[in-house]
């Protein structure tokens, strides 16, 4: 079995298998049908395949009226076009009216690499968090992909879901399964909790390992549902670890880390480290030299997890 | 068959009420756009007292024609029309912006009986009208779907995303029609940034188009049966309105775009308009 794949790729064949099961499915693309796999859709149900060019606010308002007939839109494209050229169609024809419109999308977070700032979206999540009636989520292996695309057509309003660009470690096994809203617990631990989502969350996996050999058990938290937030797992975690982490590939203001930070202050007041984009764009390059500069490997959320620590009262 | 004389005297009848009762609820709301719903009125008139076919007791009907007000502002004649049409009681209409009130600022599907489309940020019906188009055809329904646009909004760019893929997906059952005032809120469309040539634009685009006098009940409803019968691309209604129609002193002037008569301005209007019609 590969050890990495790309969400896309799982997608693509979940979303050609939904298209079988939901006779009102209709897939929207904007000229991106190779990269975002909505090709497999579009040649078993051709008819259910709108393809309306490089036209992303036309997308979303195009899906906004397919959803008032009782199809169900999946509005397709890369997350720095979703979340800011069709910006207002998104927050107000299709959360405000609440309509059952779904989005998924591709190139999220600086792991897209090459293509560098114009199509590294490092504010989608934060963007999409803020508009009420919406969901978000970023998955974080292709088995989990397969499941949470299944939950969000099942699911009923606009959900947005972020994918990345380049192949995924595989962390899951087939049968996984995936509740919006609700965390995964991969890994138990009483010392420190590592809450991250999408790309991230392989990495905090192997920055619990490296905690572990120096004596640190650090739970990890599949954080795949950025809203709603599963607020029970996060302030769980904040009284019996007494120290955390997020991670992300985005900017740390406004995402995971923000809406954790936005909790805790509230709810739970907890020493807290966030993994991510510290107010910065990113740049052309390889994704690995990409997350050394910007601070989010492994390493570097060990080195947080020892700041969060250091901090317990 | 050409529309009868009775036809169109009953549907004047009907715009005027319509009117009437925009400048009654601007002036119970305090504020609102009564220029650009007097301008639509005849159109809109038109729609829902003849052409769309509805169900008052059942708002929600899947096989209803749909209207979308792009022109979100003007939905002072767009509530009226709902309202005169049956799917809610006249006293509703006397609370337009009010808190709590089923008649939101710009229209909300969600607050409003019979409202097929929330609107209001201009440029966006055309496309989301494309949208439910398509839906009806995947869906082997053959209802209609019309979208009134404003003159201003077309200065809008996803107005020409919407307009390439209506033409592009070959959508006949969807109907623009353009409220063509000449006014906007800085003063004329010529002046503000230009729409000439406004016929050929849409024509090059791929649309049939009708130019008519837009306030000429029995031009607006033959250009609408000419739409009906155009197949293989969507239909284009530019009708050449007055903006304030109806109303001496708000006709083709730009101020009275948002904001609402005083009482001695509304009993004028009233007298003008006959407070006459079928609403009454």
């Amino acid at each position: 079995m590969a050890t990495r794949m790309t969400l896309q790729s799982a997608y693509g064949e979940t979303l050609r298998e939904l298209g079988g099961h939901y006779s009102n499915l209709v897939v929207l693309d904007a000229d991106l049908s190779k990269i975002t796999q909505t090709v497999h859709f579009a040649r078993s149900y051709p008819d259910r395949f709108l393809n309306v060019g490089i036209a992303e606010q036309n997308l979303m308002a195009i899906a906004a009226g397919l959803a008032t007939t009782g199809m169900i839109p999946i509005a397709h494209t890369y997350a720095c076009f979703a979340s800011m050229r069709a910006c207002e169609q998104v927050r107000t024809f299709i959360s405000y009216p609440g309509l059952n419109v779904k989005i998924v999308t591709t190139s999220a977070g600086i792991e897209e690499g090459w293509s560098g700032v114009t199509h590294q979206a490092i504010e989608d999540m934060a963007i999409m968090r803020t508009i009420p009636n919406m969901t978000v989520v970023a998955p974080s292996d292709p088995f989990l992909t397969r499941r949470a695309a299944e939950a969000m057509v099942s699911h009923r309003g606009p959900v947005y879901m972020r994918l990345g660009r380049n192949p995924f470690p595989v962390i899951y096994q087939d049968g996984v399964s995936f509740t919006l809203g609700k965390a995964i617990r991969i890994r138990e631990g009483e010392d420190v909790t590592l809450i991250a989502c999408g790309i991230m969350v392989e990495k905090a996996l192997r920055a619990a390992e490296m905690l572990q050999a120096e004596g640190i058990r650090a739970r990890v938290l599949d954080m795949h549902t950025i809203k709603p937030l599963d607020e029970e797992a996060v302030l769980s975690a904040a009284r019996e670890t007494g120290a955390l982490v997020t991670a992300e590939d985005h900017l740390v203001a406004g995402g995971l880390g923000g809406a954790v930070a936005e909790l805790l202050a509230s709810r739970c007041p907890t020493p807290l480290e966030r993994i991510g984009l510290q107010d910065t764009f990113g740049e052309t390059g390889d994704p690995e030299k990409l997350f050394e500069k910007y601070g989010m490997t492994p390493g570097d959320l060990v080195a947080a997890a020892r700041r969060a620590i250091a901090r317990k009262g | 068959m050409p529309a009868s004389m009775e036809l169109i005297a009953e549907l004047e009848r009907k715009a005027n009420g319509l009117r009437c009762d925009v400048v009654k609820m601007c002036y119970h709301a305090g504020s609102g756009h009564p220029g650009g719903s007097l301008s639509a009125a005849d159109m809109v008139a038109a729609l829902y007292f003849h052409f769309l076919r509805l169900d008052p007791g059942n708002p929600k009907w899947e096989d209803r024609d749909r209207f979308i007000m792009s022109k979100g502002h003007a939905c002072p004649v767009l509530y009226a029309a709902l309202c005169r049409r049956g799917f809610f009681p006249e006293e509703v209409l006397w609370t337009l912006r009010r808190f709590g009130s089923p008649l939101q600022g710009h229209p909300d599907m969600k607050s409003t009986p019979g409202l097929d489309m929330t609107s209001g940020s201009l440029g966006n019906g055309l496309s989301i009208g494309v949208g439910m188009a398509l839906g009806g055809r995947i869906a082997g329904k053959d209802f209609r779907v019309y979208v009134m646009l404003g003159d201003g909004e077309l200065q809008e760019g996803l107005v020409w995303e919407g307009a390439m893929a209506a033409s592009h997906f070959r959508l006949d059952r969807l109907t623009a029609l353009v409220d063509y005032n000449k006014l906007q809120i800085d003063g004329e469309n010529r002046e503000v940034m230009n729409l000439e040539p406004l016929v050929g634009k849409w024509q090059q685009f791929g649309w049939h188009t009708i130019e008519i006098d837009g306030n000429d009940m029995a031009q607006v409803v033959r250009a609408i049966e000419e739409a009906q019968r155009t197949g293989g691309r969507p239909t284009c209604i530019i009708g050449h309105t007055i903006k304030g129609k109806g109303v001496s002193y708000m006709e083709g002037a730009a101020e009275w775009h948002g904001r609402a008569p005083t009482q001695e301005e509304l009993e004028r209007a009233l007298a003008e308009l006959g407070e006459k019609g079928g609403n009454a």
